[in-house]
């Protein structure tokens, strides 16, 4: 079995890092590159930066913060939040992001998926969907943090984007985010059982066991979190002692 | 004349790699300027991306003769990713493509079923642990220096270089039961197919020993 990746998400807006539940509301936390070096130093596997009123607001402001996390955070950072081009993509990777999660714009004009693809190879390309539960095995992609339906199957939806040349998938759960609840396992077996490329679970991390439930169930390749690690419910130590213990490989990591 | 050179042909994220140095104490130039190349203590490799694009985008700068110059000379190289890949003879990738045939084998793809049949996903991306290739583990004194065995590290490719001499094989790991070969070298030509910039404590360690006089 691959080792699952635990993934620290920090959802930015401006110069904060915040977190809101089912996407909206949100709370100030702190200061992202804080939060991200402390979840680096206890051993989170990668860091997703996602700026919340991006598309809202047709601007990506990301840049800085990034420019500065890759100072001395040394593992895999996606950025994403109101990347609508491929120079977009190119200023991002530049500050020293390593891949791009695209969402709103991917929906917009599919194209860019592959665009993006090609120019810097599929690894770097995520397709974020933002996925709402619209009835028994069924649910829609959104954008705008769960403000806008697109009219998208979700299953349908990473399939094409998967054959577009998305090398990830960063499955949100719109009902289940800040929830604390657990993961839509569901949602995230039924999109593992149809593309082939790596599955990010994310919403509804509230207790290391909710990894287990959406790795076992859901087969998902990577777990994001947030909440869990921002209001200190957990650690990173706490979470991957519970996986380990589950009988889920992970990272090992016994530097301090 | 700085400690290291990175090689910048327009492929990659050299950004992270020349911060990972940096923190590891280290100056750093990225350039394509032979003449910085050949002057460095050190020289780094990078890449991402296809074999025939890294390969063509050297060429187009000049830089193959002096990737070969670097070598012979016995200054220290560090390929890493699609860099080590480029040292080898060969690869399979999009046809056959020659490399810079520092270390002698070719690039094959990574196999697509585990060795127990099941089907793997490719590319290979995530975390994965470092063991001894073939031969007992003999970390001390090189790239591995003080990192033991099953220390995990990042990778993401699609292809693996498969050196023809074991004694060019310093440690692999493995991905669905097959053997991937994650660091190689031949004297001063050394190779890693994981990002040690992006691998935390373990590959800010990789840097540090590359970096040791």
């Amino acid at each position: 079995m691959r080792q699952t990746r635990i993934i620290a998400r920090l959802d930015v807006k401006g110069t904060n890092l915040i977190k809101g539940v089912h996407l909206e509301g949100l709370r100030i936390i702190g200061k992202p590159h804080d939060h991200a070096k402390l979840y680096y130093e206890q051993g989170a596997d990668e860091l997703i930066y996602m700026d919340c009123v991006a598309s809202l607001y047709g601007r990506n402001s990301l840049g800085d913060i990034v420019q500065q996390t890759a100072q001395d955070v040394f593992i895999p950072m996606t950025v994403g939040g109101g990347v609508r081009s491929v120079d977009d993509a190119m200023r991002l990777l530049r500050c020293g992001a390593d891949k791009v999660a695209v969402n709103t714009a991917a929906v917009a004009d599919p194209r860019l998926i592959t665009e993006i693809a090609r120019r810097f190879g599929s690894q770097c390309m995520v397709l974020s969907v933002e996925a709402k539960r619209i009835g028994p095995g069924r649910w829609e992609a959104f954008t705008d943090n769960g403000r806008e339906a697109t009219g998208l199957d979700v299953i349908e939806w990473a399939k094409r984007g998967a054959a577009l040349g998305a090398g990830e998938i960063l499955l949100t759960s719109v009902d289940q985010e800040g929830t604390r609840k657990g993961f839509d396992v569901a949602l995230v077996g039924a999109v593992t059982a149809e593309v082939s490329v790596p599955v990010i679970a994310s919403g509804g991390m509230g207790t290391p066991a909710h990894m287990e439930e959406v790795v076992r169930h859901g087969q998902a390749d990577a777990v994001a979190m947030a909440d869990i690690l921002h209001y200190k419910r957990a650690t990173m130590a706490d979470i991957r002692g519970a996986a380990l213990q589950a009988g889920i490989p992970v990272r090992t990591f016994d530097r301090g | 004349m700085a400690d290291v050179a990175v090689i910048d042909y327009g492929v990659g994220n050299l950004l992270s790699v020349s911060r990972a140095l940096l923190h590891c104490g280290a100056t750093v130039e990225v350039t394509d300027d032979p003449a910085r190349i050949l002057n460095a203590r050190r020289v780094v490799l990078p890449g991402v991306g296809a074999f025939a694009y890294g390969m063509d985008a050297l060429q187009a700068r000049r830089l193959v003769d002096v990737v070969h110059e670097v070598s012979r000379r016995g200054t220290p190289l560090l390929g890493i990713c699609l860099g080590m890949q480029m040292l080898m003879d060969t690869s399979a990738e999009f046809g056959e493509t020659a490399g810079l045939g520092l270390i002698t084998g070719r690039v094959v793809p990574v196999p697509e079923r585990a060795t127990d049949g099941e089907p793997q996903k490719i590319p290979h991306i995530g975390w994965n642990g470092l063991a001894p290739a073939s031969t007992p583990a003999a970390w001390s004194g090189t790239l591995l220096d003080g990192i033991a065995p099953g220390e995990s590290v990042y990778f993401v490719h699609s292809f693996m270089a498969q050196p023809e001499d074991d004694a060019h094989r310093l440690a692999d790991c493995l991905y669905g039961g097959v053997a991937v070969s994650a660091v190689i070298r031949n004297l001063n030509v050394m190779g890693c197919q994981f990002h040690p910039e992006k691998s935390g404590e373990v590959g800010l360690r990789v840097l540090k020993n590359f970096l040791r006089p």
